[in-house]
């Protein structure tokens, strides 16, 4: 039984790392702002959950589990909030996403 | 293993400090000293300080953003260009980090147990704090009780803080001047459905986990200034979501003056009592049947006074800046 | 294998600073503010299982508050900001 929580754990640790490490690298590589928003912010939430999980099946029953779960609900709430948040200010203040002409569309 | 993290850390502050130096448009230098404060606060959590983490998260990438955003909102936003290159002051710098550097060739390795600072002074912290106070964070102890006097000495400095944002920048306001204004800014971010959702949401948790690291500071990291800094981080969410008018109308500006100068009548009132019940100024052990729950009820007693204080000056900083704006 | 995500996590504050001192527009700093705010509290949170200390979470806690605030701040002054001066752009 530990073992399958310590093997889940692992897992969903290093799932966790990898998103987060895709959303940095997508942050980076993007070539427009509302596909790197696109890229952190995804994959900031999914990242974030996925390793706060991991950390809790480690926790076992405990003050901990209960703070995490809290840590984890509220970066929940938060996150896709702020991304909207930026997008939509991004927005109202005229950044107009890049757009490129497909081959498709020019014939 | 961890040390390098440290390392890692230190490294990329380093190039934050870079970025913010040569940063031209101040906004860029805001934003990237909020990535500076977070660098720091997890580098402090990394040399295991963590009430010094805690304060610098709350007030540092908190607090101390929203702040100066608020003034960069008064002011121009881009740095006035440098007239000329000055060569004599980066040759003095240069000089003093070197001598700084070289400095720290005879420091004690971190954590080394021989350091001089682990001779005298800490094992005698750690062994009187269960004896005379008995509150596990020791933190706390020091700054509350074995060093309180220096704790009010800080407590004056943000006082005295609070005391001249409102000379420099109060309005001398009219009572419902805020609320004539129809301007966007006097409304906040209340058109944006989902931010104010969730922030109205959020506002009560953060106030009550203020009010829990205010309380819990004897056991954990936490206490005063923290506790402060978070609750002020709640009211100011509050301002921001709801507009400055819906935000002074809960917490008045007269009642944040109250707030202000009642914390540190309380802490200098804590230390009087001490003096009338037949102790010194600030000897919490008189204050009760017996010292040790007479320490707790001083240390309980002074952090209130702190919390309060440090809520007060943060948000009439806050609301000199973001009220006296919409005035333009 | 805290390890692991630790410096998964590391790697991704020093991505999301190149962000934040390259992106031309304020919006990419910003995004990348709240990337660098929600690694930390992930940082802090995985550290404070590796040091076994889990008191230390309330930091985490407190920090995955007020990351929140601060993006909530800069949007609402930007957004003054653009009324203010329609002409120009950052």
């Amino acid at each position: 039984m530990e073992y399958a929580i310590d093997i889940a754990s692992w897992l969903l640790l290093i799932a966790g790392g990898v998103f987060v490490f895709i959303g940095g690298v997508g942050a980076l590589r993007m070539p427009d702002f509302y596909t790197r928003m696109h890229a952190a912010s995804l994959t900031d939430t999914l990242g974030t959950i996925l390793i706060l999980l991991g950390i809790i099946l480690q926790a076992g029953l405990s003050l901990a589990a209960i703070k995490l779960a809290a840590i984890t609900v509220f970066l929940l709430l938060t996150c896709p909030t702020a991304a909207y948040a930026l997008a939509n200010a991004a927005r109202l203040s005229g950044l107009t996403p890049e757009r490129r002409v497909s081959d498709a569309e020019e014939t | 293993m961890v040390t390098l993290f440290g390392v890692f850390l230190l490294t990329l502050l380093v190039i934050t400090a870079f970025g913010i130096v040569r940063a031209q448009h101040l906004f860029v230098a805001v934003m990237l000293s909020g990535i500076f404060s977070l660098q720091m606060a997890a580098i402090f959590f990394i040399l295991d300080a963590a009430d010094v983490a805690l304060t610098e998260a709350a007030v540092g990438a908190g607090v101390a953003t929203v702040l100066m955003l608020g003034a960069l909102a008064l002011t121009d936003d881009r740095e006035r260009g440098p007239k000329r290159h000055r060569w004599a002051p980066i040759v003095v710098v240069s000089l003093t980090t070197l001598m700084v550097i070289y400095a720290t060739f005879d420091k004690p390795r971190l954590g080394d147990p021989e350091a001089p600072v682990h001779q005298h002074v800490a094992p005698w912290y750690l062994e009187e704090t269960p004896r005379l106070i008995d509150i596990p964070n020791v933190v706390t102890a020091i700054l509350a009780s074995f060093r309180g006097y220096d704790t009010l000495g800080e407590l004056f400095v943000i006082f005295t803080a609070g005391i001249g944002v409102l000379f420099l920048l109060a309005n001398p306001s009219k009572r419902g001047a805020l609320s004539l204004l129809p301007s966007a800014e006097a409304e906040g971010l209340r058109h944006h459905l989902v931010p104010r959702v969730v922030g109205r949401l959020l506002v009560p948790f953060i106030v009550l986990f203020g009010l829990y690291v205010q309380f819990h500071g004897e056991y954990g990291p936490g206490g005063g200034f923290q506790a402060g800094a978070l609750i002020s981080a709640g009211f100011i969410l509050y301002a921001l979501i709801e507009g400055e008018g819906a935000a002074l109308r809960a917490m008045s500006f007269r009642l944040l003056r109250g707030m202000i100068a009642g914390g540190a009548l309380l802490y200098v009132g804590v230390g009087l009592a001490g003096m009338l019940l037949g102790g010194n100024f600030l000897d919490y052990s008189v204050l009760a049947d017996n010292p040790i729950a007479g320490q707790h009820l001083g240390i309980m007693l002074v952090e209130a006074g702190v919390g309060l204080t440090v809520t007060g000056t943060l948000l009439t900083v806050f609301h000199a800046f973001a009220a006296r704006e919409q005035r333009r | 294998m805290y390890f692991a995500a630790t410096i998964a996590i590391l790697l991704t504050m020093s991505l999301a600073l190149a962000r934040a001192l390259l992106g031309p527009t304020v919006f990419d700093r910003v995004l990348a503010v709240n990337m660098f705010g929600t690694k930390t509290v992930l940082l802090l949170s995985v550290i404070a299982f590796l040091y076994g200390r889990p008191d230390f979470l309330d930091l985490a806690l407190a920090y995955a508050l007020i990351n929140f605030i601060g993006v909530l701040a800069v949007l609402k002054f930007v957004q003054d900001y653009m009324l203010r001066h329609q002409d120009t752009d950052l």
